[in-house]
């Protein structure tokens, strides 16, 4: 088992023909993703990587019965391309994209919303479950066949996490990149129920970061909702404070999304938190071994 | 990207947001100049710099003559300016703006930003204009009105009502609000702002508003439509080493430790950041290489972390996903070529092509270089390196 995406999810590209697109779909193929086509406009009807490329999202979706899209296109097409995939009936587009325009976001991510389409990303390294489906640009070599979750802010610390949790003898059910932009798709508070409720998952793992509230408001679903394990860390203990001129951002959120806070907040739901990312495995191991 | 005062004022004007008359000046004969031509007998000089806290720290005089305000720009043009927000070294201050004196019956706030929870702009007035509205928020929250816009309905009359009535605005003054925040929520929405301030935004004896200081923020990723704003760009207000890092795909912040990072991924780097200061060290700098990470690149980050005096020990971090290690393995061969690589390196790459990297730094046996195996290894090291231990 796993959450969300598996061997049998049929993924089309969007931005399938370009140099990302191309480099990133090739290496989903070769990990064993059933990507069963791409969207390029003014290329449908060609072939590209052995699969039929399509000129919009309605007419892949209709000749491949795909549910997943994995985004590719520049940042200025992003909000454009969500849209469409929304509007095709798909039912999670993962947006691997970096440097949308966050009022883009805004409006794509209020669309997908209303048609019920679930986002991971943007800006994020995508969703992989382990040996199964990869969508994304992860090193896909890294996540073996296990029984933890991860949910992370970071593209980098998603890998180290999984490779400590890889090395301590376990391995990943899935594992799900969400990005740290202002406006992002599926967070933590709406994957740790997935989490919950997969029965090969035995332990979660969640890398946060510094800034807006996210972490804060996973540790309050954690508390009342979640049995398994959570071992979390939380990027940015020295960042320095941000040179910003106003401070309107951290006033909204009713907290200025520091790292202290949030481990704190989840220290008190009852999360193993680590101080270091080096020790995300030896933890992981720990808690398992209590089980 | 941020923009200074006055910048900020000319994009309120061109949305029909009212600002007091002003004109910027590089020099202290152009100051009087201005306020000449402002005509009145009160002027406003004003310290442009980009931070907030100008007033306390000496940046803001009001002048009653034109002696006054040659002298207050002798005092201001060239000063360091030192706020709670520009950190102890404060800015260096190249321009002032000279601006008439408004008529002021109150002080309220008004500002718009993102609310990441809601995923719509919110606008938050209050009627204790002039303080820092953190302190506000932190000591009498109820005093701050926030309003969400839906931005799929746009800026309608009853938020604006919302506010007015809100800040307790007399009925003969709501029209003139409502009015003012409408115009405000273009500013933001139409220019891609990040956030916008008006600290404070004032109410005149006549009953009018205006806006007396103008702070605005702007999404990076969305200047490419905005070649106006992306103009208003002072490079003099950026870190030269950043921008210089910028220039070449990197990421770099400098901190005030010894041991020199660079890692790819923004998550990653400051996790080696806090993992170095978990082990007992201080990290010098905040580098992500990014994800395009070539020889050039890695060679131009070792001099930027190099500039700095105070680094002992360098600690690269590669998770090799997009970026290949063998890459940044020759980029360190590079370097120690191009740069003066004068202190112990500590190198752990992991990921993508990680055996030939490794076969790589092997081959060429830098003196310098010490091999790591993982994450706290690497820290470990480069924190005993630091100390000269090793």
């Amino acid at each position: 088992m796993s959450i969300l995406v598996n061997k049998d999810t049929k993924v089309i590209v969007q931005g399938f023909t370009g140099k990302e697109g191309t480099f990133h779909a090739e290496q989903c193929l070769a990990y064993g993703t059933k990507i069963v086509g791409g969207v390029t406009p003014n290329k449908g009807g060609q072939e590209h990587l052995g699969q039929p490329v399509f000129n919009t999202v309605k007419d892949a979706v209709n000749k491949t019965g795909a549910t997943v899209s994995m985004i590719f296109v520049p940042p200025a097409f992003v909000s454009d391309a969500v849209m469409e995939a929304a509007d095709a009936g798909i039912e999670l587009a993962v947006i691997i994209t970096e440097g949308a325009p966050v009022r883009d976001m805004q409006e794509a991510k209020a669309y997908a919303v209303k048609k019920d389409m679930l986002t991971i990303g943007p800006n994020c390294p995508g969703i992989i479950t382990a040996q199964e489906c990869k969508i994304g640009i992860m090193p896909g070599a890294v996540f073996k066949k296990g029984n933890v979750g991860l949910i992370s802010k970071s593209g980098t610390l998603t890998y180290e996490g999984a490779n400590q949790v890889c090395n301590e003898g376990f391995g990943i059910t899935t594992a799900v990149g969400i990005g740290g932009d202002p406006i992002i798709g599926l967070s933590y508070k709406q994957l740790l129920p997935l989490f919950e409720a997969d029965p090969e998952t035995e332990a979660i793992v969640m890398i946060g970061e510094i800034g807006g509230d996210l972490e804060i408001q996973a540790a309050t679903y954690i508390k009342e909702h979640i049995t398994k394990p959570v071992v979390a860390f939380i990027a940015g203990q020295t960042a320095p404070k941000g040179k910003r001129m106003g401070h309107a951002g951290a006033i909204i959120s009713g907290s200025a999304g520091t790292a202290a806070e949030k481990m704190a907040a989840l220290e008190a739901a009852g999360v193993s938190v680590v101080k270091s990312p080096a020790d995300i495995g030896k933890k992981v191991a720990e808690v398992l071994a209590k089980k | 990207m941020n923009v200074h005062e006055y910048q900020a004022k000319e994009i309120f004007a061109k949305y029909g947001v009212p600002v007091p008359r002003g004109f910027i000046a590089k020099t202290v004969e152009e100051a009087v100049l201005n306020a000449k031509k402002l005509g009145g007998k009160v002027w406003v000089v004003k310290a442009q710099i980009h931070a907030g806290g100008r007033g306390l720290g000496g940046g803001v005089k009001v002048a009653t003559s034109l002696e006054k305000v040659e002298e207050f720009a002798k005092e201001i043009l060239g000063m360091t300016l030192v706020t709670h927000q520009t950190g102890p070294e404060g800015k260096l201050v190249q321009k002032v703006y000279i601006e008439e004196g408004a008529d002021i019956a109150e002080e309220l706030y008004l500002g718009v930003v993102l609310d990441r929870a809601k995923e719509m702009p919110v606008i938050m007035a209050s009627t204790e204009g002039g303080m820092a509205i953190e302190d506000v928020a932190a000591k009498t929250p109820e005093k701050i009105i926030k309003v969400a816009v839906d931005p799929s309905i746009g800026f309608k009359g009853f938020h604006g009502r919302e506010l007015a009535f809100g800040l307790g605005l007399p009925k003969e003054q709501i029209g003139k609000f409502v009015k003012f925040a409408s115009a405000l929520y273009e500013v933001y929405m139409e220019n891609d702002a990040e956030m916008i301030e008006i600290n404070p935004l004032v109410k005149t004896g006549a009953g009018d508003f205006i806006a007396l200081d103008g702070k605005m923020g702007f999404d990076d990723s969305a200047l490419g439509r905005h070649p106006e704003i992306e103009a208003m760009r002072d490079l003099s207000e950026e870190d030269p080493d950043e921008r210089e890092a910028g220039e070449y795909g990197l990421s770099y912040i400098a901190l005030d430790g010894e041991i020199g990072c660079m890692v790819n991924g923004a998550g990653l780097a400051m996790g080696t950041m806090d993992t170095i200061n978990y082990m007992g060290g201080t990290p010098a700098n905040f580098l992500d290489v990014g994800g395009q990470a070539n020889a050039q690149t890695v060679a131009k980050g070792f001099e930027i972390i190099l500039k700095n005096p105070n680094v002992k020990a360098i600690f690269v971090n590669i998770f090799g996903g997009i970026v290949r290690c063998d890459r940044i393995a020759n980029g360190i061969l590079e370097a120690t070529k191009l740069v003066d690589v004068h202190v112990p390196v500590v190198v752990r790459l992991d990921g993508t092509n990680a055996p030939e990297a490794a076969e790589i730094l092997k081959n060429a046996g830098i003196a310098n270089v010490i091999a790591a195996t993982d994450l706290g290894d690497g820290a470990k090291k480069a924190v005993a390196a630091a100390k000269g231990e090793l």
